[in-house]
């Protein structure tokens, strides 16, 4: 299914739809010709974009449990995948068909989230056994290996993000705390350059933390520069920490829509959110460090109502056996929580962000933020 | 509607709305499980705060929520003994037809009428706002269900008594 629609003045979103069932996370390829999703199960589907219409062209199935992160690194066009059943394989497109290798991680609960570095040499899980793995690539034995960081994290961590340089990993968890350690792994790295954040790079260092009474942290993100981190709690707040600034203090503005899932950086002073509320929405962080709202990105509009439609109420009657017209549907094009916002493009003026939800719908769209 | 049940139920929308931003999450206690964290109660960090929303004294709703998970338990007023009676009798007659209602839970919670617990497999497979509408329906239809019953069994006994009182 495929329909352009243009709402408001600048947006226009690109739907798809692969079913009902929930796309649980997706990730593209570096000219976004080609998608890696799953669907809520686990087995990860690669569609690949032939004018518009996404058709399925390999099916990736070695996890025995639901697949809850995916990656797909840019450069070396390798997919990483981490599943609740504890594990997690690299899978490369070899002779038109994808081979994978499995990763040792050596953790006993459920993966939560996967990235690669930006050099793809290396990329870090997060998991429910309260701990982030780094894994690398180990040549002499050839195979993954990974190494722990696990102080000071007390809960599953939900998300891991990755600064620019390489060599800072930030990653927030479900005890309220979102940390920046130092990821720096000496069999596959260089030799770090000191950064915003600070210059102590043993492995697992703790360079900030931030701690609030609140909720249980949904994403975190690296600014384009990485020398800021945004990151969205359960409590509906939306949080900025400019390391250029003050390391130790973080700027919290609490909203009062539902909570958002995940949050993009659109460029150094914009982000845009997405969660429980269904619609994308854009936040400013200005130059005085203050953070705030500029607009939803969907402009929802009220639905026609009165008249017959005899369409509509046959429509009712045969799909849900209701004889009055019952309306459903949420005014926003997705109609469950928004899990997942990524960007697809970005130039001057405008950004292309994907977002996939619960309502297994994968919406496009174009932000203008000047 | 009387004057005091549009705030009652417009609240229990309000806290119901909220408590359902769910989401999948496994158990990081036990391996390869993924169970409602409200009900195993595993991690405290995992569980909101309860909240009780009560009309009076009889009448009260106890949201309790989770990362995963959300326990929604209704007191239903109960005047007098038939009404006491009723309700339980009728409670009773659902919750052991638990599965046909999907949300509903086999026992209630100490010292309420009727759970419900809401998963986030539930939110996945159903519009959450019309999760909402439905316990909302649920807690507007059981007061008027059981006073309809009051009524048939008073008007039933009265008959029956007319009937046995036509002999002397």
């Amino acid at each position: 299914m495929r329909l352009e629609m243009s709402n408001g003045t600048h947006n226009i979103a690109e739907v798809h739809s692969f079913g009902i069932e929930p796309i649980t996370c997706h990730s593209f390829n570096k000219n976004r010709s080609e998608v890696a999703f799953s669907l809520n199960s686990n087995d990860v589907i690669i569609c690949k974009n032939n004018n518009g219409h996404w058709s399925t062209t390999a099916t990736l199935a070695a996890h025995d449990l639901r697949v809850t992160g995916i990656d797909w690194a840019p450069i070396s066009n390798r997919i990483v995948t981490c599943g609740a059943d504890r594990n997690a394989y690299v899978w490369e497109h070899k002779n038109g068909v994808w081979t994978k290798s499995l990763v040792l991680l050596r953790i006993n609960r459920a993966a939560t989230c996967v990235q690669w570095s930006p050099k793809e040499n290396k990329f870090a899980v997060g998991c429910g056994a309260k701990l982030v793995a780094i894994c690398y690539f180990d040549e002499e034995n050839d195979w993954w290996l990974s190494k722990h960081i696990k102080k000071p994290i007390r809960s599953s961590v939900t998300s891991v993000d990755w600064h620019p340089n390489n060599f800072l990993l930030a990653a927030g968890s479900t005890d309220f705390s979102s940390r920046v350690f130092s990821a720096f792994v000496k069999e596959v790295d260089d030799k770090p350059t000191p950064s915003s954040w600070g210059d102590k790079f043993t492995f697992g260092n703790l360079l900030a933390e931030f701690s609030r009474p609140g909720g249980w942290l949904h994403s975190v993100r690296f600014s384009p520069s990485g020398e800021k981190l945004a990151w969205v709690s359960h409590d509906s707040s939306i949080s900025v920490v400019d390391s250029k600034r003050d390391v130790s203090q973080a700027v919290t503005l609490k909203t009062p829509f539902l909570p958002f899932m995940s949050c993009v950086w659109l460029k150094e002073t914009h982000i845009l959110t997405a969660g429980h509320d269904c619609c994308p929405m854009l936040y400013s962080f200005d130059q005085t460090g203050k953070l705030i709202f500029v607009s939803r990105i969907e402009q929802v509009q009220e639905r026609k109502t009165g008249g017959f439609n005899a369409l509509k109420k046959f429509k009712d009657l045969d799909t849900r056996a209701a004889t009055e017209s019952v309306d459903i549907f949420l005014e926003t094009t997705h109609q469950n929580t928004i899990t997942q916002l990524s960007l697809t493009s970005a130039n001057k003026n405008d950004t292309t962000v994907c977002s996939t939800g619960m309502d297994g719908q994968m919406v496009l769209w174009t932000v203008q933020s000047r | 509607m009387s004057a005091t049940l549009r705030p009652y139920l417009n609240a229990v929308r309000a806290t119901l709305t909220a408590a359902l931003c769910v989401q999948n999450f496994d158990s990081q206690v036990v391996e390869r499980h993924n169970k409602p964290e409200v009900e195993v109660r595993s991690s405290k960090e995992l569980l909101l705060n309860p909240v009780v929303i009560s009309r009076n004294e009889k009448e009260r709703v106890l949201i309790e929520g989770s990362v995963n998970s959300v326990r929604v338990s209704i007191a239903i007023k109960q005047a007098d003994e038939i009404e006491k009676l009723l309700c339980h009798k009728f409670m009773r007659f659902m919750m052991m037809r638990a599965e046909h209602f999907t949300v509903m839970r086999r026992k209630p919670v100490e010292g309420y009428d009727i759970s419900f617990l809401i998963t986030n497999f539930n939110t996945e497979q159903m519009y959450k706002h019309k999760l909402v509408d439905f316990v909302i329906s649920f807690m507007e239809e059981i007061d008027k269900e059981i006073s309809d019953m009051k009524l048939t069994l008073n008007a039933r006994a009265r008959i029956c008594a007319e009937e046995f009182l036509k002999k002397f």
